[in-house]
């Protein structure tokens, strides 16, 4: 590693060069329709051994920025201006010979996807072999072990005569950072390292990273959609907004006093500092009352409905007739009162989506009892099943996949009021209306495609049509993971607002332990299918009485930032 | 440029802060076919397939208006293997037939098997398909294995058994070719709805329409097969140029249409005698053929490349 030198820079004040430095970078995209630019004047500077993280929404440019700096911009993209400084060399036109001697062993990167970034079909010591190959290190089997084991995989040396299926999605992101930083890259770009993976493997992940790099010195360029999660782990953070850098500075700093009004937005609606905010606030004996989503009054204990004893089994096939018990959901109950949200919360594979699809009687349950309004649901005929329907709906996760992209959003909102025969032609249109305005959506929506909708507008449709029945539960699985910081905020307060407006009872599944602070009364933490812990929510976030609940709790990035409390 | 520590805000009125999430209302609404639709209006192969199925169609429909010479009519054995004439521009036949005429009104035959055979294949092999594929588990097995079975049929042998069954031999006619066709030739349209309508059934709408309380099937009818139709009607105007090429097979080898019903695959069987002396008598319902399934098969492709879902915008 070269030593930095020391310089004295336009400010007049010494300083050591930075490693990487972009100055009024431009990117410009060619498409069907024009040229786009989807960057524009960016910069950002970036210290040997500092770590610095770009923020932004999707669609922002903060992952075409870092890929600019690779030398890896898709093939209609283009650095139309401005310059990338890799200590003191331009490389933002260098030679695709010049960026393949760079890649590897100067700049490493870690890719946002661990599931499709690893090759299927070769081992995973292949794939850590080939990097090493490529920038003329020694590459025999004890040195893939010696990467892989340093980026924390226990047993690497069997590990790495596995295929990436074998590996659960916490390794493989291990294993890409292995093959990121193996040749000890001066930079290190991490486009979103951990964003599909539970938070306490997360948090590990993160750990780790922190600890590699540091040992190493290496700088590293972090790229997240979490103010939280870039202020916890960053020294500087960059803020991009429609291409442009709108802010940059310290991490905390930005975080206690944002300038520009798009910054202060995020500030507002990161759920990990929210739910912080609501901590600290408690710490210095502000009522909650004031921060916390209106809690319904709950004199009378009225509960809508009562999980008892729910167990779900899969039956895994094993090779040819043989089956072995999988406990998908194993001995849960607990009570959801009417007017209030009860969260499940769980990493994944916690049974916490199978509870839904039961109470949706989507799945029948093997054992156990749900009753609705004190009566059993698995008794339910076909008519009263039909009836039922209209008194529970759902709202999935996936904006993309849960409205027919062949419907229009005028049909898909009118289809639950045609199944069950509600009202004619007229009175349909002007309840889908009506809908479409209590969602915040302009009516002139009535005629598009889910296609032509952002994530955060379809799911509004989404809860549009689960409203369209006037239900009186609706369970959210995941219906807000898939959005974007803003957009998730503004869905969370809209389902605040009906709730208060209609009464309605929220049974709201998530991963997020910050999302849940903002919005639920009452959580009931779920691992490996078992409830481990219920309460209200402040009990759960204030005392956590489980191992297992304190880790999640822990894990929310951005925990442990020291915020001032506001009180509105 | 921002030195190590100072705290940079680039200045508001640069990026103006929009709407969080606020709707396009610049554009027409646009679904799944009028998208497709669009796509396919600029294409040049898809223009010129269009055109020439469509001048295909009229001539079918219509053959009277590009021939006063009628089917059969004035073949006189004086004209044997004669070259062109006035009135007769491609010349006779070795009977003495205008082969202008006999190409003219062989579109008719060959069209309508296309057609009719297409129809057919659709209906069995989306309806076999859809349900086992939607329904999976035993249902799935039986239909998978039926199909099979007519799958290890080749097509010409599987129709040269079938139409030496004493009641096809005796009946030869447009519909026995039709029926011999969809027979051998649904298992691939099956396959395909199937494998469409896997992928759909699991997706997220589809559960949320059954928690509406739309019925199973119901929810087939409305939400998957919708969503499963892009390949089926890329592969039903492909087969369209297939099964005309089958049915010239069939009559070229005499299983086919009847030497009635005048018909590509008859005029280039009826051709093989002259050959070696007048080999364009072969030439011209051989082009007419090519011309067709080549049309059927350039629409297939730009229907595909409209259809295709990975290049639809979000």
């Amino acid at each position: 590693m070269t030593t930095p030198e020391v310089r004295i820079d336009e400010a007049g004040t010494t300083g050591v060069r930075p490693l990487l430095e972009i100055r009024d970078l431009a990117i410009t995209f060619k498409t069907g329709g024009g040229d786009v630019q989807a960057v524009r004047n960016a910069h950002l500077s970036i210290m040997p051994g500092e770590t610095v993280a770009i923020v932004g929404e999707s669609g922002s440019g903060k992952s075409t920025t870092a890929l600019a700096a690779i030398g890896l911009l898709p093939n209609n993209g283009r650095v139309s201006g401005g310059q990338i400084l890799l200590d003191g060399e331009d490389i933002a036109h260098a030679s695709e010979q010049r960026m393949i001697e760079l890649r590897g062993n100067t700049i490493g990167m870690v890719p946002q996807d661990p599931m499709s970034n690893l090759n299927p079909v070769w081992k995973i010591g292949y794939q850590v072999r080939e990097t090493l190959r490529a920038n003329g290190r020694p590459s025999g089997p004890e040195d893939i072990a010696r990467v892989l084991s340093e980026a924390g995989l226990p047993d690497a040396k069997r590990r790495a005569n596995q295929y990436p299926h074998e590996f659960s999605g916490g390794m493989r992101q291990r294993a890409l950072i292995a093959i990121g930083l193996s040749c000890q890259p001066r930079l290190l770009i991490a486009d979103e390292p951990t964003s599909a993976l539970d938070v306490t493997v997360q948090r590990q992940i993160l750990d780790h990273l922190d600890t590699m790099t540091t040992d190493l010195g290496t700088s590293v360029l972090l790229i997240t959609h979490d103010l939280g999660l870039a202020a916890e782990r960053a020294d500087k953070v960059v803020v991009m907004y429609q291409g442009r850098v709108v802010e940059a500075g310290p991490s905390l700093e930005l975080l206690r006093n944002p300038q520009h009004p798009y910054t202060r937005r995020l500030v507002e609606s990161a759920p990990s500092l929210a739910s912080r905010r609501i901590q600290a606030a408690k710490e210095q004996g502000v009522e909650t009352a004031d921060l916390l989503a209106p809690a319904a009054e709950t004199a009378v204990a009225d509960n809508v409905l009562q999980i008892q004893d729910l167990r779900k089994v899969y039956k895994l096939r094993q090779g040819f007739g043989k089956a072995t018990d999988f406990a998908a959901v194993d001995g849960v109950s607990f009570d959801v009162q009417r007017g209030t949200t009860t969260a499940i919360v769980g990493e994944s594979g916690s049974g916490k989506s199978t509870v839904a699809k039961m109470v949706l009687q989507l799945e029948k349950p093997t054992d156990g009892r749900i009753l609705f309004d004190g009566v059993d649901t698995s008794l339910l005929k076909s008519q009263e099943l039909f009836k039922f329907r209209r008194r529970v709906q759902p709202i999935f996760q996936d904006p993309y996949g849960s409205l027919d992209p062949m419907y229009n959003i005028f049909r898909t909102i009118e289809e639950p009021l045609r199944v069950h025969k509600i009202g004619n032609q007229a009175s349909r249109e002007k309840k889908v209306r009506e809908l479409l305005d209590q969602v915040a959506l302009p009516q002139s929506a009535m005629q598009r495609y889910p296609n032509e909708l952002s994530g955060g507008q379809r799911q509004r449709v989404a809860i549009a049509r689960a409203l369209a029945l006037d239900p009186e539960v609706i369970i959210c699985d995941e219906a807000v993971s898939a959005l974007d910081v803003l957009v998730q905020a503004q869905v969370l307060n809209l389902l605040a607002d009906l709730q208060a407006n209609l009464g309605l009872t929220y049974l709201f599944i998530t991963h997020d332990l910050a999302v849940v602070r903002q919005i639920a009364d009452h959580v009931c933490v779920m691992e490996k299918g078992r409830l481990v812990e219920t309460g209200s929510t402040d009990d759960v976030f204030e005392s956590p009485r489980q191992e297992y609940t304190k880790a999640l709790l822990n894990a929310i990035p951005g925990a442990k930032l020291m915020l001032p409390p506001e009180v509105a | 440029m921002t030195s190590n520590n100072s705290h940079f805000v680039a200045p508001i009125d640069e990026t103006p802060l929009l709407a969080t999430d606020a709707v396009k209302t610049d554009q027409a609404p646009l679904s799944l076919w009028s998208d497709a639709w669009r796509k396919l209006r600029r294409r040049p192969l898809f223009i010129i397939s269009a055109l020439l199925i469509l001048a295909l169609t009229v001539v079918a429909l219509f053959p009277g208006l590009f021939t006063s010479v009628a089917p059969n009519a004035g073949c006189e054995l004086a004209n044997s293997e004669g070259g062109p004439t006035a009135g007769h521009p491609f010349g006779f036949t070795f009977q003495g037939c205008d082969v202008y005429s006999r190409v003219i009104h062989g579109t008719q035959a060959s069209m309508s098997v296309g057609v009719l055979s297409v129809l057919c294949v659709l209906v069995i092999g989306v309806t076999i398909g859809a349900l086992a594929g939607y329904y999976g588990g035993w249902i799935d097995s039986v239909l998978a294995r039926l199909g099979d079975i007519f799958f290890a049929l080749p097509l010409i042998l599987g129709a040269l058994v079938i139409t030496q069954l004493p009641l096809f031999r005796e009946n030869k006619s447009v519909w026995t070719v039709v029926f011999v066709i969809s027979l051998l030739a649904w298992p691939q349209m099956a396959r395909i709805t199937r494998g469409a309508v896997i992928e759909v059934r699991n997706a997220d709408f589809v559960t949320a329409a059954r928690a509406l309380g739309v019925s199973k099937f119901g929810a087939l009818v409305r939400h998957v097969l919708p969503n499963a139709l892009a390949p089926i009607i890329v592969l039903a105007t492909l087969e369209l140029g297939v099964f005309i090429v089958a049915e010239a097979t069939l009559s070229f080898l005499g299983i086919g249409l009847p030497q009635s019903i005048m018909s590509w695959g008859n005029d280039i069987a009826g051709a093989q005698a002259s050959i070696r002396t007048s080999p364009e008598i072969m030439l011209y319902p051989a082009a007419a053929l090519s011309i067709t399934v080549l049309s059927f098969i350039m629409l297939g492709d730009a229907v595909r490349d409209a259809l295709d879902p990975k290049s639809r915008q979000r």
